[in-house]
């Protein structure tokens, strides 16, 4: 029936214009259930940045990448340093956005230059270090020049305001209240359909077969002509740009930053989504993303209060539950689905040999 | 530049070896060997197993470096071979134990031999302009002519490792192809085919080089050798041991001692 569906380009259409409609009501409808909500969505998008971004290197090139969480700090950071009584630098959004995104890029060059040799566990081990050096160092260039004020962090970021909008407060239109939450819901929409589409080209272009041709086969790919040197670092420039990107977005929304944020259970939680959506295919990360977002929340609302149906008093932790619930999901998931929810299958493009060249 | 000791082709070499060595530690892989190939020629190496054959293919296309010797291509030395550069150059080779792209489909193994021969980047590939779609249109067009040149279009949208045997070496030819190659180097082509396979490979290298690429290749199949090759090298233990058209060969001593055995009835000249 989806096959139908996609290939009526009327339904098309009209299916595309249903889920914007969707899109677009969402957050009114989860702010009526609870401005939580919103919030949990929002984050939700920012961890399909995120996850896009680091599924460039991991899914598209196959370079395992378990520091991915640095970029983010770096994004985050250089959007705190230049929006923040900090330095008492505020720089608009638009243009620390891009900053942010460069900046990250150069890291995701430093690391990846050191480390083209590397496959595998290899790369992994160190990828892990330097996610690891970055956090460290946020922590501590507080002395002898307060660059980050170490563990405790850069506040009163400045919220992001596109055309006098502020952000950070709640828009009064006539009797219509939209609250900062739901404009950034708006903002990281548009982003991640950005983002989205950046990938979807990039990944049926030229420079997106060579990244496949590079985890199918690196040799066979330099025999090919493929500078492999290039082309790698290209994937984790690309990926670490969008991670600087949505780190960009975590501070403005969040309005505190600490190294915190940046340790290495977010960098596995990113790899998770990327893993657990499959690998490679873009709708299965931004899927990865959701549900590894979304569901956690979902345990902490049900958890206690079904403990408390069943047994008349909460026995155990939610925290504790939800961890256990999340480990066993993710065992399950890798013995049923090891390709992922949405397996990247092979993009059977509908091309057919033209006809008259035959 | 012609201080050639071989036999000087008629045409300008298009690859000179000169004097190649190659130690792994202190296995002496290659040592001393030259030849070179005419332009528009089918050149055959053969040997024992453990000749060497396959560490001159991998020197040649830049996988190891040389210790000793120059290789000239077009009249040129290669500085620094990386096999991307070589390829660039017009190098291109298949390998023995076959490296197609497995999880993507024949067609998109042939779409990625035009990576050298395009240009479009990262902006272009976003922006996805007029300039990148006409490169991306013509990129598909000459991956499928090339399918069909060498036979398997109708398999073009199934994964690679789905492919038969026969097939999978027929699409590592249309990959090495697309990358516009003046040499192709064959490992061992025809290994695992069956003697029809064979013929239609037969056919498939002679049209190659009736298009003015010129050919190299490994063989074990004396008889497809022999019948295809204009000239053969024989290696054994790292070091030519006698060049010449396949008749001469055939006549060799030291080729028949080392390679051949015995002269067999009807086979021996």
């Amino acid at each position: 029936m989806l096959e139908a569906i996609r290939r009526d380009p009327k339904l098309k259409w009209a299916g595309v214009a249903l889920i914007a409609i969707a899109l677009l009501l969402l957050p009114f409808a989860l702010a009526s259930v609870g401005t939580a909500w919103v919030r949990i969505t929002n984050f939700a998008i920012l961890f399909s940045l995120l996850a896009l971004g680091l599924n460039i290197v991991v899914g598209f090139a196959g370079l395992l990448d378990l520091g991915y969480i640095a970029f983010y700090a770096v994004g985050a950071y250089t959007y705190a340093l230049l929006a923040s009584p900090h330095f008492n630098i505020h720089l608009p959004w638009w243009a620390i956005l891009p900053i942010g995104a460069a900046i990250a890029c150069l890291f995701g060059i430093l690391l990846g230059a050191p480390t083209l040799k590397l496959r595998g566990d290899y790369l992994a081990i160190v990828t892990l270090g330097f996610g690891e050096i970055i956090r460290i160092f946020l922590n501590n260039l507080s002395e002898p020049f307060n660059l980050t004020n170490g563990p405790k962090g850069i506040w009163s970021i400045d919220p992001i305001h596109v055309a006098g909008i502020d952000f950070g407060n709640a828009t009064h239109i006539a009797s219509f209240v939209v609250s900062g939450t739901i404009k950034y819901y708006y903002f990281l929409l548009a982003l991640l359909m950005i983002v989205i589409v950046v990938n979807l080209r990039l990944q049926d272009s030229r420079i997106g077969r060579a990244w496949e041709a590079i985890r199918e086969d690196e040799l066979a790919a330099r025999s090919m002509g493929i500078n492999t040197r290039n082309m790698k670092l290209l994937a984790f420039a690309m990926g670490a740009s969008f991670g600087g990107v949505a780190g960009g977005m975590f501070s403005a929304i969040q309005a505190f930053i600490s190294p915190e944020s940046f340790v290495l259970t977010e960098s596995v939680m990113v790899l998770s989504m990327v893993v657990l959506g499959g690998m490679g295919n873009i709708w299965g990360v931004v899927l990865g993303a959701v549900l590894l977002s979304f569901v956690p929340e979902l345990l902490r609302y049900t958890v206690a209060p079904v403990q408390r149906w069943l047994f008349g008093r909460a026995i155990i932790d939610p925290e504790v539950i939800r961890m256990l619930l999340f480990g066993l999901a993710m065992v399950v998931m890798m013995l049923f689905r090891p390709a992922g929810l949405l397996p990247s299958a092979l993009r059977k493009r509908e091309l057919v040999a033209p006809q008259d060249e035959l | 530049m012609s201080s050639e000791p071989l036999a000087a082709p008629a045409a300008a070499p298009i690859l000179q070896v000169e004097r190649i060595g190659k130690r792994f530690g202190g296995l002496v892989a290659l040592s001393e060997v030259g030849f070179s190939i005419a332009r528009g020629e089918i050149y055959g190496l053969i040997g024992p197993n453990g000749a060497g054959k396959t560490t001159l293919f991998n020197v040649l296309t830049g996988i190891y470096p040389q210790d000793e010797g120059t290789i000239r291509f077009e009249g040129a030395a290669l500085a620094r071979p990386t096999p991307d550069r070589i390829a660039k150059l017009g190098i291109a080779r298949t390998f023995q134990n076959i490296r197609l792209f497995a999880n993507l489909s024949a067609l998109e193994n042939v779409m990625i031999g035009r990576h050298v021969r395009t240009r479009v980047g990262v902006v272009g590939a976003i922006l996805r302009n007029p300039g990148t779609r006409a490169e991306e249109a013509a990129i598909e067009r000459r991956a499928w002519e090339l399918l069909r040149y060498v036979g398997i279009a109708e398999r073009a949208n199934e994964l690679a490792r789905h492919l038969s045997y026969g097939d999978q070496r027929r699409l590592e030819i249309a990959r090495a192809l697309a990358t516009d190659p003046k040499l192709l180097a064959l490992d061992e082509p025809a290994a695992g085919m069956n003697a029809t396979e064979k013929q239609d490979l037969r056919k498939l290298l002679e049209a190659i080089r009736g298009d003015g690429v010129t050919l190299l290749l490994i063989e074990h199949d004396v008889r497809l050798v022999m019948g295809l090759c204009d000239r053969v090298l024989v290696l054994d233990y790292g070091r030519n041991i006698a060049e010449g058209a396949p008749k001469e060969i055939r006549r060799d001593p030291r080729v028949i001692e080392a390679y051949l055995g015995k002269p067999r009835e009807g086979e021996a000249p």
